[in-house]
């Protein structure tokens, strides 16, 4: 059986945590925005700003943690703004969040071009490189070291979210904001730094396709990831661990697709056109929402702008 | 800082807000003009020229409006009942596909019927192609309660892909070399143009009839006004007996509706064919026109204008100047955030401590 032995071939399982790489970052990034309380649709611009970001710093010169480091900041940068409009002014988050999105997705296509007016192929840099020899293990010393961080995360945040004291208040800000707030918490503060941490995961999330999966910036290069991980969000009920399986999931289904491609569309008898393997990564978003729908234990406080006094 | 709700806005308030952000945006964005090297105000005046300056601009700007408008009203509606339908862009392409199904069936086909008959069919078959577009996510949100806003997303994505599968296969321009582009609908079936040297098509006057049409649905009928009371909330409006499950698809099959006509609209009175980049994003800039209209119809015409005059304007201003045609989506982006915020100060007070 040919499925069996992809199952058991290694590049295969390295394929399917590259492409998950950057699910991971994105997905924690939107559920830290999320148990605040705030949707944050700005990902999926954020990740092109923190793509071209990292990118053009190491372009000029700088080192690659240098150019994730920025990507952060960029990210954080658009958190800070999304923060501004949908808890300092309280502004809808889903309107505010597109409007991230239309404005990180434009000034990095305008940045680009007035850095690069006539190039006729993306310049290069010289990408993050795998781990090899100091990793004992199969399929992990043949990732980069982004993903490693990505793998590491998902507890960390997990941790920090369940198990601290800062965490819990993050959670009650998303949950129950005036009960927050009359326990002396300030939700603006909590909220606004948990969009502008979750922000920068997403700005790293970016990072990762220009700095470790490829080695330039591509307009679309982004192509809807930010969306899935939105999605992915709620498929795992707003736990860091199973988001960290659910982008695990996906990446695995992503890689699936790509060596039934390969192995020239005929998998089924029929000749199946290319694009429709490549609509099943959005297609398994969408079932997965759907799926989750019945038992989705939403953040309470999601989307409900929070104003001082107000009941 | 704290927001106090008002219970009366100035009049100079309803003046100020828009004219502040509209000069925030002019000022923003004339630092990336600066930043890119060019003249500032000669930029500007090069924008405006390009997109409302003589005739041949104006032409232009109504030939992109058109489907602006159409995209607007969809997002609009969808908006005002608070079903988000971020899907537009999904919509007009279905609406297109479905237009040359119909439209260029008569190629060969031996399948002969009246003009008329053959345009109706072809105008309702893309409406019905973007109505079940959005019907699909509505449901799903209305039934299991999944988020409409990524599945509308996500299903662009689909939607584009089904269109390059299309282009690649069954509908593929034999003659077209090597170009991905689809059989052209029959000549008959070509919206007629406006106006003499111009590209402005019949399909303008259909946008601003719908605009008419929707402003007064939602003024005078019922459907209106339960779509306005689902919108404002959805349980209260519940609570008082409307039927909000039937008024969310009621609302979805009308604003799909309108999306996909943007495609047939696009189609019939422009190419004659579909590609892969029919559309620069009409469908998420009609979202974009909605919001700086504040969701109302007649609004969205003059938003529309608007958008489409900056999109021609920076197509001229970055061929004079080397400032990149990415210009205009920034200032769209920017204009609408700052609207965004304008509008808000006519609401609420904000006391800073």
């Amino acid at each position: 059986m040919e499925t069996l032995d992809l199952l058991f071939s290694v590049p295969f399982w390295v394929a399917v945590l590259r492409i998950a790489t950057p699910l991971i970052f994105g997905t924690l990034g939107v559920l830290l925005c999320e148990r605040a309380g705030v949707l944050n649709l700005g990902i999926e611009g954020i990740m092109v700003a923190g793509a071209f970001a990292g990118w053009l710093t190491v372009y000029a010169g700088g080192g690659l943690w240098l150019g994730v480091c920025v990507a952060a900041l960029t990210g954080m940068a658009f958190g800070a703004l999304h923060a501004l409009l949908t808890v300092t002014l309280a502004l809808s988050q889903h309107v505010a969040g597109l409007g991230i999105t239309l404005l990180a997705t434009s000034l990095a296509s305008y940045a680009y071009r007035v850095s690069f007016p006539k190039v006729d192929s993306p310049p290069t840099i010289q990408p993050f490189g795998d781990m090899t020899a100091w990793l004992p293990l199969p399929v992990l010393n043949q990732q980069t070291p982004m993903t490693l961080f990505a793998l590491l995360l998902a507890p960390l945040l997990a941790w920090g979210l369940m198990r601290t004291p800062l965490g819990l208040a993050i959670r009650m800000v998303g949950e129950n904001p005036s009960a927050a707030e009359g326990q002396g918490l300030s939700v603006a503060r909590l909220r606004t730094g948990a969009i502008v941490a979750g922000s920068g995961l997403m700005g790293v999330a970016g990072a990762f396709l220009t700095l470790a999966a490829f080695n330039a910036f591509y307009f679309n290069m982004v192509n809807g990831r930010g969306w899935v991980c939105v999605a992915l969000v709620v498929f795992a009920s707003w736990q860091p661990g199973k988001a960290l399986l659910g982008a695990l999931l996906f990446g695995f289904f992503d890689a699936l697709q790509l060596r039934l491609q390969q192995a020239g569309g005929g998998a089924f008898g029929v000749d199946v056109p290319y694009q429709f393997y490549l609509m099943l990564p959005y297609a398994m978003a969408i079932v997965a929402l759907v799926a989750a729908a019945r038992r989705a234990a939403y953040p309470q406080a999601l989307m409900k702008p929070y104003r001082r006094g107000e009941r | 800082m704290r927001l106090e709700p008002r219970t009366h806005t100035p009049a100079w308030l309803w003046l100020a807000a828009p004219a502040a952000a509209l000069g925030f945006t002019l000022l923003a964005t004339s630092l990336l003009v600066a930043w890119a090297g060019a003249p500032v105000g000669r930029a500007y005046v090069l924008l405006l020229e390009g997109g409302f300056g003589s005739r041949f601009a104006w032409t232009e700007t109504l030939t992109r409006a058109t489907p602006l408008i159409l995209t607007g009203l969809a997002a609009a509606l969808a908006f005002r009942a608070r079903l988000y339908n971020i899907g537009a862009e999904g919509q007009l392409y279905a609406g297109a596909l479905a237009a040359v199904a119909v439209g260029g069936l008569h190629g060969g086909s031996g399948f002969a019927a009246p003009v008329g008959l053959l345009f109706i069919a072809m105008i309702v078959a893309a409406c019905v192609a973007g109505a079940l577009l959005l019907l699909v996510p509505a449901l799903l949100k209305s039934r299991l309660g999944v988020d409409e806003v990524v599945t509308t997303l996500l299903l662009n994505f689909i939607v584009l892909l089904l269109v390059s599968a299309m282009l690649d296969g069954p509908m593929k321009d034999p003659g077209a070399l090597g170009w991905p582009q689809s059989v052209a609908i029959a000549d008959a079936l070509q919206l007629q143009p406006l106006l003499e040297r111009s590209r402005v098509h019949s399909g303008l006057l259909v946008a601003l009839l719908l605009a008419a049409l929707l402003a007064l649905l939602l003024r005078h009928t019922t459907l209106g006004f339960e779509i306005r009371a689902v919108g404002a909330n959805a349980r209260a409006a519940a609570f008082a007996g409307m039927p909000v499950g039937r008024v969310m698809w009621q609302v979805a099959l009308l604003s799909g509706a309108l999306a996909g006509l943007a495609g047939a609209v696009e189609v019939a009175g422009r190419a004659g064919y579909v590609t892969l980049d029919m559309s620069p994003g009409y469908g998420y800039s009609g979202i974009v026109v909605a919001m700086l209209a504040g969701l109302n119809p007649i609004g969205v015409v003059f938003a529309a204008v608007f958008v489409a005059g900056m999109l021609v304007g920076a197509d001229g201003m970055s061929r004079a100047v080397a400032v990149p045609t990415y210009i205009a989506d920034v200032i769209v982006a920017v204009s609408l955030i700052a609207v965004l915020v304008a509008t808000m100060t006519t609401r609420w007070r904000v006391h800073l401590r």
